[in-house]
């Protein structure tokens, strides 16, 4: 009886404890700390420098709320969060591409969201040029948010939560689309990822593996031409050889450009975090790092506007594609992938 | 010694600042007037015809101007960077008013047609730039610099539509046009001064490539559009 009285008054206070720390308001606060602009000493100067825009904890907060808001689509089901899933850096887990509004399914993979104020476009195809505009094309197109921007801060305005965080923000309470993209822009801009073993590596902090050294040098060899250290890319558009599928009727940057050159050419993507964002390539079609090799050693197709490096070609042998995935999981950065600053508020509390 | 200088400074400084503020300076209004040929715009009821005979109306016409610069005939120059939406439906939107121009004789004004690359790509922006004016592209970033829709029967478009939306600021796809006026009589600008400038609308179909409704009823994106941008070059003058 005595121990029964113990154990419920143990349990008791656990259950008070856990409820303290998840009611805290600390783990969603954000600090002057949180939004401090601290860019990591071993990567370029950032193309997107928060000019007129300095991240604020007011700004940030409501930039957080913003994304992770329904409201921004037309019938208050996909939120920003919705397909930017932090657990995948920000892709969609394990969707090759993604379904919005009504379930209508788009054409292309979610990309992560990080390192972005390194980015000088976005997309697949690089057609949006900041990264204050970026959340106009998920906000409109027609399988995704399908709404109206001008409708969105018609909406915002008649809450009083949104008009007394622009106030906090802003200073007063006037609610625009400028407004609500840069603090956007403010909380995707500090999405930074540059804490995996890797950068522990490279700052002397941590070791890597023989396999995994190993594998760091066969990708040096081999695959960092495009996909360039620190940030993982070159912030170019290249044909890596993938089979163009009718059903998508997606040529790539041939769309933006209009140039026939740009045939089937896509962003390189970084490969930061890679180990949590499959599946791979633009329209997601390969599930595993193992099938990506294989398609650049083996599979990959031949047209005029290939790149250079394929032509000449890449060869690895089974045994070295395994120390280069090796490698490439060093690549995961779990303080980025659980940073409390960029979960969702309204998970636990409203 | 010293009082002499200082009353000197204190002169000069006087007379500067007298010349700064009362240098006369007037306003500018310059309307924009929308005309189809010699007659002015009229929306959706009104048909009007093209090179080639074929009938259209007009339901929607909007352009940006911007970066508005006056010239005096002794070569100094006002200059405006402010950005305007013309829009056809909105009266008030018509009207430009520039403000402390110094006063002169006035015998050139210039603007931009569309949006400077620069203001294509500095991220979100407000007032006439503001996206949610339905003249910005999402998908391919950039402004649309002038939009005309209408109808026309011998359109192959869904309900015979006309739809021309034109933007695009990069080589080799460039539509902005920097128009240039002169103004025959000198505008004398003073306390309040008008200006009248008429855009006319046939000639984005005309001159120096003629439209064929039958076959060019749609321009959404890159594709002809310099075309068009090369038609509306001309469809500026000063009444």
């Amino acid at each position: 009886m005595k121990r029964k009285h113990i154990y419920i008054s143990a349990l008791i206070i656990a259950c008070v404890i856990s409820l303290a720390f998840i009611g805290s308001d600390k783990y969603w606060t954000i600090t002057v700390n949180d939004v401090k602009l601290d860019f990591p000493a071993n990567f370029p100067k950032p193309i997107y420098n928060f000019k007129d825009n300095t991240p604020t904890p007011a700004g940030f907060t409501l930039g957080r709320k913003l994304f992770y808001d329904p409201i921004l689509s037309r019938d208050s089901s996909i939120s920003c969060g919705f397909c930017h899933q932090r657990i995948a850096a920000f892709a969609h887990f394990d969707h090759p591409i993604s379904h919005g509004i009504n379930g209508l399914l788009g054409r292309r993979n979610v990309p992560p969201l990080q390192n972005l104020i390194w980015q000088n476009s976005f997309m697949w195809d690089g057609g949006v040029n900041n990264l204050e505009v970026q959340p106009i094309s998920p906000i409109t197109n027609h399988v995704e948010m399908a709404e109206d921007l001008g409708h969105v801060v018609v909406k915002l305005k008649r809450s009083k939560t949104y008009v007394a965080m622009f106030n906090d923000a802003f200073g007063d309470t006037v609610i625009n689309s400028q407004r609500l993209l840069k603090v956007l822009a403010q909380f995707t801009g500090l999405m930074i990822s540059n804490n995996s073993r890797y950068d522990k590596y490279i700052r002397g902090e941590d070791t890597l593996s023989a396999a995994e050294l190993y594998g760091l040098k066969l990708f040096r060899d081999n695959c960092a031409q495009c996909h360039k250290e620190p940030l993982f890319t070159d912030n170019s558009y290249r044909n890596n050889g993938l089979k163009y599928d009718s059903s998508f009727h997606d040529s790539g940057r041939m769309a933006i450009t209009g140039n026939k050159n740009d045939f089937m050419k896509f962003r390189v993507p970084s490969l930061r975090n890679i180990e949590m964002t499959y599946p791979y390539m633009h329209d997601g079609r390969f599930h595993t790092l193992k099938q990506v090799l294989d398609h650049y050693t083996q599979t990959f197709i031949r047209t005029p506007t290939l790149d250079g490096i394929l032509v000449k070609g890449i060869s690895l042998s089974e045994q070295d594609k395994t120390y280069i995935i090796s490698f490439l999981k060093t690549l995961t950065d779990k303080s980025f992938l659980y940073d409390r600053r960029f979960a969702d508020p309204n998970f636990v509390r409203n | 010694m010293l009082k002499k200088i200082l009353y000197k400074t204190f002169c000069i400084a006087a007379l500067v600042a007298a010349m700064s503020f009362t240098a006369p300076t007037g306003s500018v209004t310059i309307t924009f007037n929308n005309y189809v040929g010699s007659s002015l715009l009229k929306l959706d009821n009104t048909t009007y015809k093209n090179e080639l005979g074929q009938t259209y109306t007009v339901s929607k016409f909007k352009y940006y101007v911007g970066n508005i610069h006056l010239k005096k005939s002794d070569g100094t120059e006002y200059v405006s960077d402010k950005y305007y939406l013309i829009n056809e439906e909105e009266a008030m939107s018509k009207q430009i008013t520039l403000t402390n121009v110094p006063e002169g004789n006035y015998t050139n004004v210039s603007f931009t047609l569309g949006v400077d690359s620069l203001h294509n790509c500095s991220g979100a922006q407000t007032d006439a730039l503001d996206p949610v004016n339905a003249m910005f592209w999402a998908w391919n970033t950039g402004y649309i610099f002038l939009k005309i829709e209408g109808k026309s029967p011998v359109s192959t478009q869904p309900g015979h539509l006309l739809e021309f939306h034109i933007g695009g600021y990069m080589q080799p796809n460039n539509c902005i046009r920097r128009i240039n006026l002169t103004i025959k009589n000198g505008m004398q600008v003073s306390n309040k001064t008008m200006l009248h400038i008429k855009a006319d609308v046939s000639e984005l179909f005309k001159t120096p490539t003629s439209i064929d409704f039958a076959k060019l009823s749609s321009v959404t994106d890159l594709h002809n559009a310099t075309t068009i941008a090369n038609n509306y070059a001309d469809m500026f003058s000063i009444q």
